[in-house]
């Protein structure tokens, strides 16, 4: 509560970052030794450029004004980033704490290895999205492509729409939430009866990202575990 | 007379062998039949194959003019990531310690590598599982690296690195992933790793978040933005396409290119790998020089060479042909005691053998890192093992190992008329055999024949 009133109370203090003026690196630099907890920071003419906003670990908000490329706000730490347009491959790239929120789409890997926070995709996301997850929450307003969830070891994806071929392929202990079809499932990847604590943590994402949907249309996907120890007799489930 | 029954018992035991199916083959198929599994093991290749045990030193006599050995200073300074770090790595010797992760090693281990690598001035690697706090605090140059798996890869860490290393393979299994068997995922280690405890941890080969050389550009030019451009960027993997691996890795803006030949080690990996994939070392390097020469990378981009790098004179070889450092691993393990019969506890020093016979080998034979029941307590995760290595007397014997490797290398180097290990040549080596000449492309000895490329 305490951070949101002060980050209220600054909202006037807006600072402009134009990318058409200022190199990535310069932005970067900005970011990451010149503002104080509670700043918002605007990138204008974001212009498809990658590794904007990477790298961050401050308590503020950054907004991306339009498209941006590769590696948006990889590693996050704290800080509140919205891309105001869709994003190239990576977005949010192993985030550990704060959120990432894109607009529009976001390409392959959304949120790969992410350990904490929270990424949201209001359109859709392509394949591998939650790729290696460690923790992080996901929340994709659409749908996710093939090998979403791949080898996800911690952390939630939430899918509202459909999901791709082999979702949750070699799942660890992240769980799936998916509202649509799936497609098929990966190795060791089943589905299971939705408990009460799958209605109170899909209730918490769905309003943390701004959807309003109700959890009960939603399907859990969890590992087997069969793939837990190496043994030939799981040969043909790789 | 009795009629003479014919012979049914020969006269002695054959020991007519089958070239084809010979013992090790016969206990392949047998085992393979028993379990139905491919085996698993540590360290690298056993094979034979062309080593630079196959190369000698052309040192000087009246063409050349050496240097006087025990007198003449010889410079052994490297200094590495000299393309775009702000802070490339200055180290004492050319002699670094390969990346071996904790959860393979035991944190003791970790300490003691990390102690005598400071103390000779030279770097620790971090391995498949993240930085601990242990050996950030003992290794002053520690190299962290980006994994596949990125288990616990972070940006704190990752802005405490002296050197950040993009692992894209390994020489003991280029273009597999990393492994782990349950027994040696102890709390602390799938804590580390955001894994369910004990599981068998069978790690992604490919990166998460990116896969071809254009996006690995991108991806480096994340890494530096996130560390501020403040310090290198290595790029490993195992020697395969070595040429065209380098080109790529050069154009994607590595500062450094590490090349683990076929005979790297690990900790865990299929034996099939560890036999069958890669090309040797000595191959290798000659490759990965070739293609920074072609594209004028030569002394912009540096190359660490390591797989099977165990002497002075392998380092003196290595670096004569191009590399500016080495990596070493698994020496590194047998200064701790590796397939000794006695561990290094500091005190005792009791007798292990029977512990490396429960594990069905002896001192000497032991590949077992996998199992995590290493009898000297170098690779495990079991407290009690663990005690078996006394980190102080472990960092002592490393750090005699590796002034022993960085004595004979300037011992060779001030041989061969060089004030400076650097300028060692391809033209101070020649080869013993046909094979060596051909992979380091230096003529055969007493001959100016290099095959492939004619001479006589
Ligand atoms: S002695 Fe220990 S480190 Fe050496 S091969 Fe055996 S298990 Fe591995």
């Amino acid at each position: 509560m305490a951070s949101l009133t002060r980050s209220r109370e600054k909202q006037q203090q807006v600072v402009r970052l134009d990318q058409e003026k200022l190199s990535v690196r310069e932005i970067n630099e900005y970011l990451h030794h010149r503002v104080r907890d509670g700043a918002r920071v605007e990138i204008a003419n974001p212009d498809g450029q990658h590794n904007l906003a990477v790298g961050l670990d401050a308590d503020i908000d950054v907004d991306i004004l339009g498209h941006a490329g590769y590696y948006i706000a990889g590693m996050n730490k704290r800080a509140r980033v919205t891309i105001h347009g869709s994003v190239g491959w990576s977005v949010g790239e192993n985030i550990m704490s704060g959120s990432v929120r894109v607009k529009g789409n976001a390409s392959e890997c959304a949120a790969a290895s992410g350990h904490g926070g929270l990424v949201v995709v209001e359109g859709d996301a392509s394949s591998r999205c939650g790729i290696s997850m460690k923790g992080v929450d996901i929340v994709v307003g659409g749908s996710v492509g093939h090998v979403s969830a791949f080898m996800a070891q911690a952390g939630t994806l939430v899918v509202c729409g459909d999901a791709g071929p082999a979702l949750g392929d070699s799942l660890y202990e992240a769980v799936i939430y998916v509202r649509g079809k799936v497609h098929s499932l990966g190795a060791d990847a089943r589905e299971e009866a939705l408990g009460k604590t799958d209605h109170a943590k899909l209730t918490d994402l769905l309003g943390k990202a701004g959807i309003d949907l109700n959890p009960k249309d939603f399907k859990r996907i969890a590992s087997a575990r069969k793939l837990y120890h190496w043994n030939s007799d799981h040969q043909d489930d790789y | 007379m009795a009629k003479q029954k014919p012979r049914t018992v020969p006269l002695q035991v054959s020991t007519e062998e089958s070239y084809s199916y010979n013992r090790h083959v016969l206990e392949y198929i047998h085992q393979a039949a028993e379990r139905g599994l491919y085996d698993i093991r540590g360290l690298g290749a056993k094979r034979k194959m062309p080593t630079f045990d196959d190369l000698v030193f052309l040192t000087a006599s009246l063409s050349r003019y050496p240097l006087e050995g025990y007198r003449e200073k010889c410079v052994t300074k490297t200094v590495l990531g000299t393309r775009f770090a702000k802070k490339p790595i200055e180290l004492k010797i050319p002699i670094m310690v390969a990346g071996m992760s904790f959860g393979a090693l035991s944190g003791r281990a970790k300490e003691a590598i990390g102690r005598a690598a400071t103390a000779l001035g030279t770097s620790t690697t971090t391995g498949d599982g993240g930085m601990t706090a242990e050996e950030r605090e003992s290794s002053k140059t520690l190299i962290y690296q980006c994994l596949p798996s990125r288990y616990g890869f972070n940006p704190d860490d990752l802005r405490k690195a002296d050197a950040i290393e993009v692992v894209i393979g390994q020489g003991a299994k280029p273009g597999g992933g990393g492994m782990l068997l349950g027994q040696k995922i102890s709390a602390r280690v799938a804590r580390m790793r955001t894994l369910p405890e004990g599981i068998d941890q069978r790690s992604a080969c490919r990166h998460p978040d990116w896969t071809g050389p254009d996006d690995l550009t991108i991806k480096i030019n994340e890494l530096r933005e996130i560390t501020g451009w403040r310090v290198p960027i290595f790029i490993k993997f195992g020697a395969t396409r070595v040429k065209n691996d380098v080109k790529l890795a050069v154009k994607a803006g590595a500062d450094v290119i590490v090349i683990d030949g076929m005979q790297g080690g690990t900790a865990a990996t299929q034996q099939v790998f560890i036999e069958h994939a890669g090309i040797p070392t000595i191959a290798a390097v000659r490759q990965a020089v070739d293609a920074l020469e072609e594209m004028d990378m030569v002394g912009k981009v540096q190359l660490i060479i390591s797989g099977g790098i165990r002497t002075g004179a392998d380092v003196a070889k290595a670096i004569a042909l191009g590399a500016d450092a080495v990596a070493i691993g698994q020496g590194v393990l047998m200064a701790l005691g590796c397939n000794g019969s006695y561990a290094l506890d500091g005190k005792k020093h009791r007798d292990v053998t029977k512990d490396y016979l429960a594990l069905g080998v002896r001192p000497g034979t032991c590949h077992h890192c996998h199992t995590g029941k290493c009898p000297v307590g170098v690779t495990t995760q079991n407290d009690d093992l663990a005690l078996r290595l006394d980190p102080a007397e472990g960092a002592h014997r490393l750090k005699n190992y590796f002034n022993v490797l960085s004595m004979e290398l300037a011992t060779l180097a001030r041989a061969c008329g060089k004030s400076n290990v650097h300028h060692m040549e391809p033209e101070d080596l020649v080869a013993l055999t046909v094979e060596a000449a051909a992979m380091a492309r230096v003529p055969l000895a007493g001959t100016n024949w290099i095959p492939g490329l004619g001479g006589k």
